[in-house]
């Protein structure tokens, strides 16, 4: 770079000749020099402002624009990072302990209308009442022509065929929005256990599949939480003993008039049930609408098994015996008089057929089914100590089974727990539970002493449940129930090769509107444990009013209703659960007694 | 050399550009590649169900017991009793063969013997 000297010797020795100081030449060079760099540095700052400020500009606006662009931009999922089963959505399937399904969903379509967009809406009114019948053409029309009407659902669901008839119509103003369905492929069966569903909020794109009843409901929360992956429901339920189950109830229902009828099967160790069943049934895909009026036990979406709260009669015996073994103030051979009269708190107690059975066994009072001998029992025992037990079996509030209808079972209680009431209850009187609370008393009493919860999720293993009874009471009344089926009142129950115990109970019916009871209306009963000589399953058969004609006179008792039902249905679900029939012992006592 | 340097940087610049805009049409494509595999999965997961859904329909209990007792005559189908179990000592088993008779020496030889 070229500078200008400070003191250009030209002009120096041109002030010096003319007598002036050179300095001051210097002087004025160098303010020149001065200013001419201040405005070089000025110019260099300015620019560098300036850059500095467009970039700054320039990055603002970057993340400005970015910002407007996320806020009004529709979202989208990251597509690099999702993984595969994002695309898993819906409702989750439900199938039974096997993996075979009991639930399902399917696509389908929805139509729906924009009446403005139409062309020809009386044509369009006129070929959609030809391919569906319950649509009126008049009132389509009608609802086309509206002015003030921008949409209308037709169909909520279309199956592919009236799907390809719609749009064979060629209307621009009939729409198809994608639907998913709930299926249940075997029809009515587990209908009370599945319940149903049908649409919630419902939008064009797509519905919401809620559960109305049953365990759909129940679990609707877990059913449509989409961190479940589409991973399926796992019931306890077994689809082939269910199947053969309602199969053989139903024959034994039509074949003894009765009106209804239920059943359940539940695995003494985990609490599993295996199969519940109300009859009559319905289709859960086309689930009937509920009783306006009348009995609501009338209707088939009434649960008999658990809704259904019944006086269940002398299958309650066997709780006052176990409790007084337990308690240990009789042995199975204590004799117990069972003598008339036996009054508490001026009732006579009774028995059935006025009979009289004499001194008897605790063991007899059982197999004979004594009234009076299980009244005396449950005086020894009092009404406390009684409440107590009954209480830890779980007969005070309703079952925790995983459908919404078993809140409603909850059992009637007498309001004072007097000394009659306890005898009273201590043959099934007074007291209404579902068959269900039955099922679970004696599975009590069939897992050696120890409660189990019934339910109807798959279990991994045994229940942890609380001890009720002593293990030795326990087995002293499985050994009872063994000789109900040998040599008392459910003779009918053997079924060979399966060492059936159980009780039976039958219970007069009371009157709708107070009264008293019916005396030709009974419900009939009986709760079995097989086999007896190590109980693994618990069946209890309920027939309401069922009568058995083929004597002289109509037959009743449970004995000759509910016992035959129940020996069918395990000689037809015992070989389905894998059990072997064991015909070793011709005298399956003595084998009770040799495996203890 | 300060040239060489400048047409080196610019050749770099345009090079790398080159790259990233390379990639990034790479990496569209693949992401359109997995968004069409999971439309076909979804496709796919969507037929299995109704396959499923269909092969539990035909499968069903009341239908499998009607086509049994239609087809009773030639089948001979029934539930399942328990006298179909049966027991060991119902088992034939063969007839015990002959105990050998070894009458004629053999030579015997380790080959092709496997350990003791």
């Amino acid at each position: 770079m070229i500078r200008r000297p400070l003191r250009p010797l030209a002009r120096i020795l041109e002030a010096r000749a003319k007598g002036e100081n050179p300095d001051a030449i210097e002087r004025e060079n160098r303010r020149l020099r001065h200013e001419e760099m201040r405005d070089r540095a000025r110019v260099r700052a300015e620019g560098r402002l300036l850059v500095l400020g467009l970039t700054f500009f320039c990055a603002f606006s970057v993340i400005g624009v970015r910002m407007g662009m996320l806020a009004a931009s529709e979202p989208s999922e990251p597509r690099a990072q999702a993984s595969g089963a994002s695309i898993i959505a819906s409702r989750a399937d439900i199938v039974d302990r096997h993996g075979r399904l009991l639930a399902t969903n399917m696509s389908t379509h929805s139509l729906y209308a924009h009446p403005r967009q139409m062309i020809e809406p009386a044509r369009a009114a006129r070929e959609l009442a030809a391919i569906f019948p319950d649509l009126k053409e008049a009132d389509l029309a009608r609802r086309f022509a509206d002015p003030d009407r921008k949409f209308m659902w037709v169909r909520k669901k279309l199956s592919p065929e009236q799907m390809q008839a719609v749009h064979d119509i060629g209307e621009p103003g009939l729409l198809f929005g994608p639907r998913e369905m709930r299926l249940y492929p075997n029809g009515a069966l587990a209908a009370h256990v599945l319940g149903g569903a049908s649409f919630g909020r419902e939008g064009v794109h797509s519905a919401e599949v809620i559960g109305t009843a049953g365990i759909e409901k129940f679990l609707d929360e877990e059913l449509r939480d989409p961190a479940r992956e589409g991973a399926p429901l796992e019931l306890s339920l077994d689809l082939t003993v269910q199947s053969a189950a309602e199969q053989v109830l139903e024959a034994g229902m039509t074949l003894l008039n009765a009106k209804g009828a239920a059943s359940v099967l539940m695995d003494v160790r985990t609490g599993e049930v295996i199969s519940i069943v109300s009859l009559p049934d319905f289709d859960p895909n086309d689930r009937p609408n509920p009783l306006v009026e009348g009995n609501a036990s009338d209707s088939p979406l009434f649960n008999r098994a658990v809704q259904g709260v019944y006086e269940l009669g002398s299958t309650f015996k066997i709780f006052a015996a176990v409790q007084a073994m337990d308690l240990g103030l009789v042995n199975p051979q204590t004799v117990i008089d069972t003598r008339p009269p036996m009054k508490v708190g001026g009732h006579r107690i009774g028995e059935f057929d006025n009979h009289n059975y004499g001194e008897i066994p605790v063991e007899t009072v059982i197999v004979k089914s004594s009234n009076r001998g299980t009244g005396k029992l449950a005086l020894a025992i009092g009404p406390t100590r009684q409440q107590a037990f009954l209480k830890s079996l779980g007969f005070f509030e309703a079952t925790p089974l995983e459908i919404v209808e078993a809140r409603g079972g909850a059992p009637l209680l007498p309001e004072r727990w007097t000394d009659l009431s306890a005898v009273t209850i201590s043959y099934g009187h007074g007291i209404s539970t579902s068959p269900l609370h039955l099922a679970a008393g004696y599975a009590a009493i069939a897992n050696d002493g120890i409660a189990v919860r019934p339910t109807l999720l798959k279990q991994r293993g045994p229940q942890a449940g609380e001890r009720v009874m002593s293990e030795r009471a326990a087995l002293a009344a499985q050994v009872m129930l063994r000789k109900v089926v040998t040599e008392g009142t459910a003779s009918f129950g053997e079924v060979p090769g399966y060492h059936v115990g159980g009780k039976t109970g039958t219970a007069d019916k009371p009157k709708e509107r107070g009264g008293g009871y019916y005396t030709d209306k009974v419900i009939a009963t009986f709760a079995a444990l097989f086999p007896a000589h190590d109980p693994r399953y618990v069946l209890v058969v309920t027939l309401d009013e069922p009568v058995e004609t083929s004597g002289t006179k109509p037959r009743r008792t449970a004995g000759w209703t509910a016992v035959p039902v129940a020996a069918e249905m395990i000689s037809r679900i015992a070989p389905l659960l894998g059990l072997r029939p064991d015909h070793r012992s011709a005298a399956p006592e003595a084998l009770i007694e040799a495996s203890r | 050399m300060r040239t060489f340097l400048f047409l080196l940087t610019a050749i770099a610049v345009i090079a790398s550009g080159y790259w990233v805009y390379h990639e990034n049409y790479r990496t569209h494509a693949e992401l359109d590649r997995v968004d069409d595999l999971r439309r076909d999965i979804g496709a796919a997961r969507e037929r299995l169900a109704i396959l499923r859904a269909e092969w539990a329909y035909l499968n069903r209990p009341d239908r499998l017991r009607d086509l049994a007792d239609l087809n009773y005559p030639r089948l001979g189908l029934l539930p399942l009793r328990p006298d179909q179990f049966g027991r060991v000592d119902q088992v034939a088993y063969p007839a015990l063969p002959d105990p050998l008779e070894i009458s004629q020496p053999v030579d015997i030889s380790s080959h092709g013997a496997l350990g003791q």
